[in-house]
């Protein structure tokens, strides 16, 4: 479904503009991590790229199409806190699965959950896992869908270092897989680990788009500068 | 309602629950099965729990009594929701007659009304025969008296000795003279516990349970006759009217093994009722 | 004093000796009141769930009088219903004035507001939860209502409690349309009003005490159920 093409992208929120007319594209696949200070719109770019938002003006288009359902469900976000159903890790899968008329069976939803590492709480309630665990059921329940993009909203903000790794890990396999992540962090080093090309967003507006090995090297505006060697910006 | 994601289990819950429903709303209904609306002292006495099964091995006719106020019982009536009315007002049945919501007024039993009150008599009527002067004492002493308040038949006739006694009621309300609202048994439970007078009949009275330490204060004068009346309710005026199994029924009441049935109801050894069919 | 004593001792012994006429009652009681909770459910849980995951124009409205409505006074309830049921009335024709079914549908008005008004109490809390992750996931209304009403169905065991309770332990309603009909239409509270008014206070107590008994009965049954259940669930 790539390209996608973002043109002149406006976003008024209750308390002012958020993103401020904003252009980029986004061609193959690899990791586009968007970084940028709190407060910058990550996740509101984020939530306007799946559909989740209205945009006030601009547009986005995915391979020449503004959104619509069957191109929202050919897309998977990752919610920086998981939504988790009152029922079991299983239970959780199947959901998905059911909504998108995927049938599977046992088997195949616990190999699934095994590439997380919650194969063995299977049965147990979803909602009495660690955040670490909830956090990998969620993305377990994404590549259940099998995304074309997969949209991450800090998906590893505040998790124990082995739920990290464990996220990383699947990125990477599927970049490797030719799904295109988007992946919004503020984690440097995490950045770093991950990045195929880096969108900086300062309050609302892309003040740079390189690849990764530019942008950690030879970061062009002073705020990223200024972001990258921990300053904080305002 | 639910998606198939819930368990197999809940599918049957709602399947036994459906069936449940349907066992549950099935109605329950006699063949033949008559509404007698009708005054409370009938019911709370337990007039009927003697009566109805003996009319019911003679007949097959079940009668299902809603015991209410007199006022509420014709007024039900008139809209037709009974077959037959039992009740103790006579001017207000010969109106619901005339107004052609009954068909006849039969007089079925009578019994008397009894004025009850506190030991301690405040108002000194203990000894007197003359009802009309026990209620000016009452007045003029502002001793508290507690009326039904509730158009029934014990209360139509308790507006009668008032006006007989020349007492503005409604004057006094909420004063010594208190308005309950409620059903003979009710108002008795008031009275008891404000330590007042009131009016009731006998029947209640006597099978009332909870007289504490009070007694009939005053009781014979001829004003204080309690006539019971029986009516079908027109069929004509409202066409669901059951008029074979209610004339049935109110032909029993009038006939001789009705009215010896009435005679033999006692409670305590005390004749409740005395039938005077004609 | 010594009527509670007397009303223990009576209330026991009319349960021991599963005296008929009182199992008659209470289980007319039961059946009216179950009944109606039913169909207030099958009412009230996607009404209550509907409000709940909705945004229109008008809907404080609607909120502002279900939740009022919840204060419904029984008799009010029961004078509505009787004028509708009465021979004289609209739905006469029906021929249920004075039976059980005037009884459930008295009661179901009732309590139709109150289960519609908590389920969207909690409803509207688990959407706010859920709302984004369903729209990602592109799902259906329907589906929408159907998985919050499952996922919230421990809270809504509670709501059908709070109906039951307000249904087995009325009587301004059921006595207006019931009549209060010995049996056919007499139910426990009607009973106690009943013996109340003929002064036997023990008595009265004894079926109080009888009718509390039945709905902590009722309540340790479904709360019993909903905790095996809700550790089994997941098995």
């Amino acid at each position: 479904m790539l390209p996608l093409i973002v043109e002149n992208l406006r976003f008024t929120g209750q308390h002012g503009p958020i993103i401020k007319g904003v252009n980029f594209s986004l061609n193959d696949a690899g990791v586009t991590v968007v970084m940028g200070p709190n407060g910058a719109g990550k996740s509101v770019l984020l939530r306007l790229l799946h559909g989740l938002l209205k945009v006030n003006s601009g547009q986005i288009l995915w391979n020449g199409t503004g959104l619509n359902e069957a191109l929202r469900k050919r897309q998977s976000l990752l919610f920086q806190r998981p939504v988790l159903l009152r029922r079991s890790v299983l239970a959780n899968l199947r959901f998905v699965l059911k909504q998108r008329h995927i049938s599977a069976d046992d088997e195949t939803c616990l190999n699934l959950l095994s590439r997380v590492q919650l194969d063995h709480v299977a049965y147990r309630s979803a909602r009495h896992l660690s955040g670490g665990e909830q956090q990998r059921l969620a993305l377990a329940r994404s590549l259940a869908l099998k995304p074309e993009v997969l949209l991450m909203d800090e998906p590893a903000a505040s998790l124990d270092p082995v739920s990290t790794k464990m996220i990383e890990t699947i990125v990477r396999d599927q970049r490797a897989n030719n799904t295109k992540v988007i992946f919004v962090t503020h984690d440097v080093s995490q950045a770093h680990r991950v990045a195929d090309d880096v969108l900086f967003l300062h309050h609302g507006e892309v003040l740079e788009h390189t690849s990764a090995s530019t942008f950690f090297e030879q970061p062009q505006s002073t705020q990223a500068r200024q972001y990258l060697s921990g300053e904080i910006v305002v | 309602m639910f998606n198939s994601s819930m368990p197999n289990l809940s599918k049957y819950s709602v399947l036994s629950m459906l069936a449940l429903l349907s066992v549950l709303v099935h109605p329950v209904r006699a063949a033949e099965t008559i509404i007698l609306q009708s005054t409370t002292s009938t019911a709370n006495s337990g007039l009927y729990d003697h009566l109805l099964p003996i009319f019911k091995s003679a007949t097959g006719i079940s009668v299902n009594v809603v015991a209410v106020g007199t006022g509420q019982a014709i007024k039900n009536a008139s809209n037709g929701d009974g077959d037959v009315l039992l009740v103790h007002a006579k001017a207000a049945e010969e109106e619901f007659v005339a107004a052609g919501f009954g068909v006849e007024r039969y007089d079925v039993m009578y019994n008397d009304f009894v004025v009850v009150g506190p030991p301690e008599d405040p108002a000194r009527i203990i000894g007197l025969d003359n009802v009309i002067e026990a209620f000016s004492q009452i007045a003029n002493s502002f001793s508290v008296f507690v009326s039904r308040g509730d158009n029934s038949g014990t209360h139509k006739k308790e507006m009668e000795l008032w006006s007989a006694a020349k007492v503005d009621v409604a004057a006094a309300s909420g004063t010594w003279y208190r308005e309950s609202g409620s059903g003979m048994g009710s108002t008795l439970n008031v009275a008891i516990g404000m330590e007042a007078y009131v009016l009731t009949d006998r029947a209640t009275w006597i099978s009332f349970k909870n007289k504490s330490n009070f007694r009939v204060v005053l009781e014979g004068d001829a004003r204080l006759y309690n006539q019971y009346g029986v009516i079908l309710v027109n069929p004509e005026r409202h066409d669901h009217v059951n008029a074979t199994a209610g004339k049935a029924f109110i032909e029993w009441l009038l006939s001789k093994g009705g009215q010896e049935a009435i005679s033999a109801y006692t409670l305590n050894k005390k004749q409740l009722f005395f039938p005077n069919a004609r | 004093m010594q009527d509670f004593a007397e009303s223990f001792s009576l209330a026991f012994s009319l349960v021991w000796s599963f005296d008929a006429h009182l199992m008659e009652i209470v289980w007319l009681s039961v059946r009216v009141s179950i009944t109606a909770v039913i169909i207030a459910l099958i009412i009230g849980f996607p009404l209550g769930a509907a409000l709940g995951m909705t945004r229109f124009p008008g809907r404080q409205v609607i909120i502002v009088l279900v939740n009022a409505l919840m204060g419904l006074p029984p008799v009010v309830v029961g004078l509505l219903v009787y004028i509708m049921l009465s021979n004289a009335g609209p739905f006469g024709w029906l021929r249920l004035l004075y039976s059980p079914t005037a009884m459930i549908i008295a009661q179901t008005v009732l309590i139709t507001p109150i289960v519609t008004a908590l389920t969207r109490e909690i409803v509207e809390q688990l959407h706010q939860e859920y709302d984004e992750f369903f729209k990602s996931l592109c799902i259906s209304p329907g589906q929408v209502l159907a998985t919050l009403l499952w996922d919230a169905r421990y809270n809504l065991i509670t709501v059908a409690l709070a109906g039951f309770g307000r249904a087995i332990a009325e009587v301004g309603a059921v006595i207006i349309v019931g009549g209060n009909i010995n049996h056919l239409t007499r139910v426990m509270t009607t009973a106690i009003a009943l013996e109340t008014s003929k002064g036997d206070l023990a008595l009265a107590l004894a079926l109080g005490i009888i009718l509390m008994g039945l709905a902590l009965a009722v309540n340790a049954l479904v709360m019993g159920f909903r905790s095996t259940a809700r550790s089994t669930a997941f098995g």
